[in-house]
């Protein structure tokens, strides 16, 4: 191996513990699969981002129901991220299908 | 694909619908005094040739969609179109019940005008949930809502029916389903307002009127509001898309009816884990898609619709 390539794995690693950080700490996925949300509900600490994530054949997309937060339409594999700053429910629901329905829930960060 | 059918008897109701299921066979419906009883099958109801006026309903083309379920979406809508000029004669004009396109995309509305302009028919357009989900929401109104009110919808008259094009796919609320909104049933009042109610009313929009499934959302929550202002009318049709199979119901003076989709199935409610795209062998894919022709017979107070499938 030359040394070029152990400093570049050396990097590779440093970038992939930086970037694994946020997922460590909090950072949740919800799937959209055969038209539901999924886990339909989460209970998370302010500062959490949440990342939806649409494996269906059909568009979809996720509209808080106050507006704190709506994403474009979604095709298949599109992803969504919104992070939730501020504590309070926050329901939700795609907009094409308004059947499909979710909520966070958001817990003030006490710091623990 | 062949059934064996006593025509003697005339196909029952229940025979036709398993006729319908299975083989997508098109089946003439004629309405008289709110009573459905049906003609016969495609190839017989034609040879009758209808007289009146015609008019052909195209469905959920989903222009872009390229996933397993039907990988070639405008390839299908292309043989719907294809099938439409081999009518021999000619329906007076089109109805286009949504989802034009799958993602609203500019190059997808444009794929589904060069393909839908070879029918060579003036095509009354209403939008489907997959038509206003560009980010500006404009796309659709640019192109067919001219003239038109709120959201998109709007009437016109062709040989003494009324016909009026409803949007029940925008602004909809969380869990709820379809939706027309106050100021559309506002409107529908207002449009019916002195009308004779003899005029025979034809009313289409995306979602279907009636509610179909609820789980899955296939409804309209305020359809009864609109039904309502509808019922001294002594004919109503309502046609819909949106569940890409065909359905229908009669409830006194209406009737409702869904179309085929021309570019993918979907399940029979509850009868998958979702509402999304059903795959079925390709062999079997064109008997599940398809057009519908309605036909009014004037003084006669007949409709009859007949659905045609791609291949069957």
């Amino acid at each position: 191996m030359t040394l070029r390539r152990i400093f570049a794995r050396g990097v590779m690693a440093m970038l992939a513990v930086l970037a694994a950080v946020p997922v460590y700490a909090a950072d949740m996925e919800v799937k959209i699969d055969n038209f539901t949300f999924s886990p339909p509900q989460i209970t998370v600490k302010a500062g959490t981002t949440i990342t939806w994530v649409n494996h269906d054949d059909i568009p979809h997309t996720v509209v808080s129901k106050t507006l704190a937060f709506k994403s474009k339409a979604m095709d298949t594999d599109d992803k969504f991220s919104f992070t939730f700053a501020t504590p309070g429910t926050f329901p939700y629901f795609c907009s094409l299908h308004p059947h499909m329905t979710g909520s966070i829930v958001v817990e003030a960060d006490t710091g623990k | 694909m062949a059934h064996d059918h006593d025509h003697n008897e005339g196909p029952s109701r229940r025979k036709v619908l398993e006729c319908m299921t299975w083989a997508g066979t098109g089946v003439l419906w004629t309405i008289t005094g709110g009573v459905p009883h049906s003609l016969g099958l495609v190839d017989e109801a034609q040879a009758a040739e209808a007289k009146g006026l015609t008019f052909l309903q195209i469905s959920d083309s989903h222009v872009g969609f390229d996933k397993p379920a039907n990988p070639n979406a405008k390839g299908t809508l292309e043989e719907a179109i294809a099938r439409v000029g081999a009518i021999p004669a000619k329906p007076a004009f089109m109805i286009h019940t949504g989802d034009i396109t799958h993602l609203s995309k500019p190059a997808e509305f444009d794929d589904a005008d060069k393909i839908i302009s070879q029918a060579k028919l003036d095509v009354h357009y209403v939008p489907g949930e997959h038509d206003i989900i560009d980010p500006d929401v404009k796309l659709y109104k640019e192109r067919y809502g001219r003239g038109t009110k709120g959201s998109g919808y709007y009437s016109f008259d062709a040989n003494g029916v009324h016909f009026m094009g409803l949007v029940n796919v925008a602004n909809l609320k969380g869990g709820g389903m379809g939706s027309l909104g106050d100021e559309q049933l506002a409107w529908i009042a207002d449009d019916l307002k002195g009308r004779s109610a003899s005029t025979p009313l034809v009313v289409f929009a995306h979602i279907p009127l009636w509610t179909v499934y609820p789980e899955w959302g296939w409804g309209t929550e305020d359809s009864g509001r609109a039904l309502s202002l509808m019922k001294r009318f002594g004919s109503v049709t309502v046609l819909n898309g949106h569940i890409h199979q065909v359905m229908q119901k009669v409830e006194g003076n209406v009737t409702f009816h869904t179309a085929r989709s021309t570019a993918f199935p979907q399940p029979a409610p509850g009868t998958a884990p979702s509402a999304g795209p059903m795959k079925v062998p390709a062999e079997q894919l064109r008997t599940m898609l398809g057009t519908a022709s309605v036909t009014f017979k004037r003084g006669e107070k007949q409709l009859a619709i007949i659905d045609t499938p791609l291949a069957g």
